[in-house]
């Protein structure tokens, strides 16, 4: 078991401090029980499990070392800077529940260590060498406070989701989308049939697969071409604003921008791009979208490669920062109630993450900072992955109305077609917004009410009976580490 | 195959069977519990970025009373109903929102003549959209005589 030491390091200074040879890492003046953080200063959470036999304070001190200036040795060159303002100060270790040997540290880091509009700079150090770091066993980045001064060198969002409503013309209810099925495989004339279908029937965005680039059974422009028509007979058809995320995740940044440019000239009302893009591609497209009035969706392909383990890697809610930072308007954040991770707790600790103008403390949501979002704007999450119709009532309980909830299979696999699909979705979607604003216990009443839209909407009443009984119980392996407690009435 | 039998979806409900008048009521009591102030608007053109709807009268920011703003709807409704759509607009002008909360259609022309869709090529079978609203083929004044 890791024992916090917590008490204070031997002081070293001068020429004690910087002889030649190799020093434990909280007399080097990594750990600072008595440090307060400034304002300014960036702050990240780590869960360390150490090595055997290694002292909670020493690794905590060793995480913030090796994040920030340190190296194995001592270096006399550091006395050529001001070297205690830019050695991150690990100040302080808290057990975890239940998990013996892990524990929480507190790690403050100068702004100055950062260049301002830099996700790859900032990650560069906040994940960098540190993870392959052998004196912790694992490590993982569970949240971090970002100062409003940082903040605000980043431009966020390209859109918002306000801004995005009113170019839409769409308000008080989920967006619905769907994903093109099968995700590879179609050419882009039966590609774009499904969207003008699932588009035409009721949805209002389809969606390109996170895997859809440029491939030998469809290459991009003539995806782009067809889907374009799809969306202008849809919109034709319906006197509504409709989109398709085009996929313009490509090999090089030059190629991505090429094909944003085109889906600009066809009139897409918004483009997407995948996670595994990387921080700079994705900074340079989220300025690219807002010279150029796009809506940028953004896939988290990639990221249970990393934020799915509780003991190794990163949270998913610190991609949701970086991404409000380095400026999506779209990212998928789980379901609840889907067939993908998603415990509702955490994943309310995502969502809050995304679309609050300021967020508190609350450890059962797994945010442990007060963060203030200095007018970043908001971005809509999604939420995409075995959700139907049938759950519609759990859905807008659990995800509430700034949300794109996302029907792939739910649409495309209804027997009645696509657009029986499309149109029983929204269907259930609007009788559900309906019964919640007229003051209906709509969570428990769910099955009533979808039953009594049925009534008048064949669509609906078989997809119903198709998924009824169709549900993901799996247990979340992401849980929350703090439970919340009923404090007594006095 | 199943066709979706509709041709104007803009708004909330327009995939449910017309909203009664005490189910438009319900609505709007929810938006003034919320602090919206409601407002009614009209149009004969359903293009889908026809953004600025003709305000029939200004945001009802201080009243309470869902009655009210029924009236509001059933006096649009005697003047433009039967040739023009009408949509109730909730607006939520706290810190973070300031934009429409709600919008919901509440009454429907007798005739519906809906959008066209014309295409002009381009080069590398590129193609420009062009849509366009039957209903304001005419200028204003002569329509609806």
């Amino acid at each position: 078991m890791a024992k916090p030491d917590m008490g204070k390091a031997k002081e070293l200074t001068g020429a004690d401090r910087y002889k030649a040879g190799v020093l434990e890492y909280k007399v080097m003046g990594y750990w600072q029980p008595d440090y307060v953080p400034k304002e300014t200063d960036v702050i990240a959470l780590f869960r360390i499990t150490p090595q055997p036999g290694v002292a909670a304070d020493e690794a905590a001190a060793a995480v913030a070392g090796e994040s920030s200036t340190a190296t194995w040795t001592v270096v006399w060159t550091d006395r050529l800077t001001a070297a205690d303002l830019y050695r991150a100060k690990a100040f302080r270790v808290d057990p975890v529940p239940n998990s013996p040997d892990q524990f929480f540290a507190y790690i403050a880091y100068d702004m100055d260590l950062f260049e301002p509009d830099s996700i790859a700079n900032l990650t560069a150090s906040i994940i960098g060498n540190v993870f392959g770091f052998k004196a912790v066993k694992a490590l993982r980045l569970e949240d971090m406070r970002i100062p409003v001064a940082y903040l605000k060198t980043f431009q966020g969002p390209p859109t918002g989701v306000m801004v995005e409503r009113e170019r839409l013309d769409k308000f008080g209810r989920p967006l619905l989308g769907a994903t093109t099925k099968p995700k590879l495989g179609l050419s882009g004339r039966n590609y774009g049939r499904v969207v003008y279908e699932a588009l035409k029937g009721g949805l209002d965005f389809t969606k390109d697969d996170e895997n859809i680039n440029s491939q030998p059974f469809m290459h991009w422009r003539d995806r782009f071409l067809y889907c374009m028509e799809a969306v202008n007979r849809a919109a034709a058809a319906t006197s509504e604003v409709k989109g398709h995320y085009l996929n313009v995740t490509a090999g090089t940044c030059e190629q991505m921008i090429e094909r944003a440019e085109f889906a600009k000239e066809l009139g897409s009302v918004i483009i997407m791009i995948d996670l595994v893009l990387g921080y700079s591609a994705i900074q340079t497209i989220s300025k690219w979208a807002r010279k150029n009035d796009m809506i940028l969706h953004l896939h988290r392909a990639g990221n249970s490669t990393y934020s799915r383990q509780k003991n190794h890697g990163m949270n998913f809610r610190v991609i949701c920062k970086w991404m409000r930072m380095a400026g999506v308007d779209h990212i998928h954040a789980g379901t609840v109630v889907g067939k993908l991770e998603g415990d509702p707790l955490m994943v309310k600790g995502f969502y809050d993450t995304l679309l609050q103008p300021h967020t508190d403390i609350a450890p059962e949501l797994g945010l442990f900072f007060k963060q203030d979002w200095a007018s970043l704007g908001k971005v809509m999450p999604v939420a995409s992955g075995g959700i139907h119709l049938g759950q519609m009532h759990q859905l807008l309980h659990y995800l509430g109305e700034d949300v794109v909830l996302q029907f792939g299979g739910g649409t495309i696999g209804h027997p009645d077609g696509i657009q029986a699909g499309a149109e029983a979705n929204r269907v259930a979607l609007e009788s559900m917004v309906q019964a919640r604003n007229e003051g209906v216990d709509y969570l428990a009443k769910g099955p009533e009410i979808l039953a009594k839209a049925a009534k008048s909407c064949k669509p609906l009443q078989h997809g119903l009976d198709t998924w009824k009984n169709i549900s993901f119980n799996y247990e979340s392996t992401d849980t929350p580490d703090f439970t919340p407690q009923v404090t007594p009435a006095r | 195959m199943h066709e979706n039998p509709r041709n104007m979806t803009q708004g909330q409900f327009s995939f449910l069977p017309p909203l009664t008048d005490d189910q438009i009521k319900a609505q709007i009591a929810y938006a003034i519990k919320k602090g919206f102030a409601l407002s009614v608007e009209y149009t004969d053109d359903p293009h889908p970025r026809n953004t600025y709807w003709e305000m029939w009268c200004q945001p009802m920011f201080d009243t309470k009373d869902p009655a009210a703003v029924m009236l509001e709807v059933n006096e649009c409704r005697k003047t433009w109903g039967a040739n023009h759509y009408i949509k109730v607009q909730a607006f939520d002008n706290s810190r973070w929102r300031e934009s429409v909360a709600m919008s919901f259609i509440v009454n429907r022309p007798k005739h519906e003549p809906g959008l066209a869709l014309a295409r002009t090529e381009g080069p590398g079978r590129t193609m420009q959209y062009r849509v366009h609203s039957y209903a304001t083929d005419k200028p204003r004044g002569e329509r609806y005589k």
